[in-house]
């Protein structure tokens, strides 16, 4: 298997073997071009990775290239092999690629994986599609609602949308509940002036809980069935909690304080881990698809990625140290999005200085690539059917943006919003998304599109909630 | 203590093919991780390499990926193993995805005479090291899986070996038309690995 019997041997073959002059470019054995100038997309292009080493170049390819059965060649031509040729092909083929091994696998396989996750389930059903039409993204929002007296403060999170379609919005001191379903509006709470304003919302994993984080620093959760308060989280912060996210029971909270909580929202003493590593408010927090990572943005350019294993490794005072501290950005990280269909993946995105969006790998915690959008990057939400990455921002635009992943390329821009758009929410079907701005709006587009394998109750509920423009209160 | 940081330097051909197999094992649980072809939740961290790498709790993998390594030193200890290659395929349709080619180049002076090779852990720890990081950076370039996948591992060798019953033949499970990129390399003295992936064309950067 040395190099120097390699190369004399397909110098050999290069010039013996008689090549007809139709034949595609194909069926030769593979030889990578040096050339890129190609720009036919028709013609057989092997990539832009050249590799010179001859010793970890396919020779299975070229094996295979050399001793399949040559038809398609034979009919371009329209001669049939004289069986000298073939004798010839064979004798050929033996002297250079002589069967010198075999090849063995195990008789008994390893075990398939199950399905991993609901994201990939979803993403089996686009593989049945045959081909992929391109989608009519509309341009303008479906639907503007009014949301007076949204607070414009880049480090809360006052928009939801739960698993039940139903919307959550803190406007000052008030959470509404907007069904999407009926497009009917409700009040849940109105909390008193000394404790407000509301600074985060975020529905619980059932759809029926919501946790209403406040000025005051207290956590508020409420049951929306019976609109009731189940019971407040108190003496847990120091400051106003800006930022909220659910792990099945857990309910963490980041707070202008610089700490993170994780609250068993089931038992008394509910605080069961923190985690310090921002000195300064901490404005995005976000768990993995899988529960297993934290990611966690503060106003101190700073973004850390927790890790539940070593969290329970431990337990000592409830002090944790963070898997990887990422000072990449230049300012505060707000915006954070778990990848559905890659579970070590996280985009992020940061504010007015900083402006990029960065994708990491946090296993590693290597930056995988970073792009300058030019303008705060206040969220991000990932596509669930397709390899998407929606932005929204700031000035001087107050657009937002539909990336292609993981080319970058632009695909759309949705201008609407008159001030930056400070907050995006997802449908539970994935296909609509709501931005509230400091214009005062609410808006939602339908930048997604359908889902491959569309739920007829979901598909229903959509037809009728687009109509009209209507006031929230 | 001079004589025994000389021995450490010394490098036997078992102890080369231990080093290779285990690099395998490695290697494989960090590609079946990283490209996600079992849940994230199936595998636990262990030091190793100077890196995190991230090893199967799936006991059926557990088992699969033992017996192949054990399997694979004997060939390489007696310098029959030319290459082993891990296949990722699409578990719906059984179309190869990925290729993970470890070509082996054997000294054949230290299999036939016994020769012995001097060569430092503390290197070849590097190179190796330097092997994974890439396979974990892979991602960056590789088209998403976005299908459940299989895998299984192919080995060749020589024609002489004698396989146990629990092998069988198989067929080179070739990607046409492949994208390939070159991984860095190690060498034992005594093996030398190079690395390779190829992979299908994402058929959807053409679109653009």
């Amino acid at each position: 298997m040395d190099a120097g019997s390699h190369s004399i041997s397909s110098e050999k073959s290069r010039a013996a073997a008689p090549r007809p002059p139709l034949q595609e470019a194909g069926s030769r054995p593979y030889m990578p071009s040096l050339s890129t100038g190609s720009r036919n997309p028709s013609a057989k292009c092997y990539g832009d990775r050249f590799i010179p080493d001859r010793s970890a170049m396919d020779m299975d390819m070229a094996h295979y290239l050399l001793t399949e059965p040559r038809k398609d060649k034979e009919n371009a031509v329209g001669v049939v092999a004289s069986p000298s040729k073939e004798a010839y092909r064979r004798l050929l083929a033996e002297k250079l690629l002589n069967n010198r091994t075999r090849i063995l696998a195990f008789r008994n396989k390893p075990p398939e994986p199950e399905n991993v996750s609901f994201a990939e389930a979803a993403s089996s059903n686009l593989q049945a599609k045959p081909a992929k039409q391109r989608r009519h993204i509309p341009q303008s929002a479906e639907r503007t609602l009014d949301a007076p007296e949204l607070v414009d403060d880049y480090y809360l999170n006052l928009l939801d949308w739960g698993s039940n379609n139903v919307l959550s919005i803190a406007l000052g001191d008030t959470v509404y509940l907007w069904d999407a379903s009926s497009g009917s509006t409700s009040e849940l709470v109105t909390v008193d002036e000394d404790s407000g304003p509301i600074t985060s919302v975020s529905w619980a994993p059932d759809g029926r809980h919501i946790a209403v984080g406040l000025n005051s620093s207290d956590v508020q959760l409420w049951d929306t069935s019976s609109n009731r308060l189940l019971r407040t989280l108190r003496g847990v912060h120091e400051a106003r909690v800006g930022s909220l996210a659910w792990n099945n029971s857990i309910l963490t909270t980041g707070s202008m304080d610089g700490k993170i909580v994780n609250n068993d929202v089931r038992i008394r003493n509910h605080v069961v881990q923190t985690y310090e590593g921002h000195s300064q408010e901490v404005c995005g927090l976000k768990w993995s698809g899988s529960g297993q990572q934290l990611a966690s943005g503060g106003n101190d350019n700073l973004l850390h990625i927790w890790d539940v294993s070593m969290a329970s490794s431990m337990p000592s005072a409830g002090r944790n140290q963070w898997l990887h501290r990422l000072e990449d950005h230049t300012a505060a990280v707000k915006a954070l999005a778990w990848c559905p269909f890659q579970s070590n993946l996280l985009a992020t995105g940061g504010g007015g200085s900083d402006r990029c969006i960065k994708f990491w790998n946090t296993h590693t915690g290597a930056c995988l690539n970073s792009v300058d959008t030019g303008s705060q990057v206040c969220a991000l939400l990932w596509n669930k059917n397709e390899r998407e990455l929606l932005s929204s921002h700031g000035f001087t635009q107050n657009q937002l943006t539909l990336w292609k992943y993981p080319s970058m390329v632009k695909m759309a821009e949705l201008t609407g919003h008159t001030s930056r758009v400070l907050f995006m929410a997802q449908s539970p079907d994935g296909c609509t998304v709501a931005s509230a701005a400091a214009d005062e709006t609410l808006r939602f587009w339908n930048v997604f599109g359908a889902p491959e394998a569309p739920k007829p109750a979901a598909k229903a509920s959509h037809t009728g909630m687009f109509n009209s423009f209507n006031h929230i209160r | 203590m001079a004589s025994r940081t000389a021995s450490k330097d010394i490098i036997t051909l078992r102890g080369s093919a231990a080093i290779v197999s285990e690099f395998f094992g490695y290697a494989a649980n960090s590609i079946l991780y990283n490209r996600a072809v079992y849940p994230e939740e199936s595998f636990t961290k262990v030091k190793k390499y100077g890196l995190t790498m991230l090893l199967t709790q799936d006991e059926g993998v557990k088992t699969f990926i033992a017996s192949l390594t054990s399997q694979l030193s004997e060939w390489l200890e007696a310098g029959k193993l030319q290459r082993i290659v891990l296949v990722i395929m699409s578990k719906a349709t059984n179309e190869v995805l990925e290729r993970w080619n470890f070509n082996i180049v054997t000294d054949a002076e230290v299999v036939e005479k016994g020769a012995i090779k001097e060569k430092s852990d503390k290197e070849i720890m590097r190179e190796i090291q330097a092997i994974m990081r890439q396979i974990a950076s892979c991602i960056t370039y590789l088209p998403c899986l976005d299908e459940p996948c299989v895998f299984d591992v192919l080995a060749y060798t020589d024609t002489d070996v004698d396989a146990p019953g629990t092998w069988v033949e198989s067929d080179a499970k070739l990607i046409s038309n492949p994208q390939m990129v070159k991984l860095h390399s190690f060498d034992t003295k005594i093996h030398k690995v190079d690395t390779l992936v190829s992979y299908k064309k994402d058929e959807w950067d053409e679109e653009e």
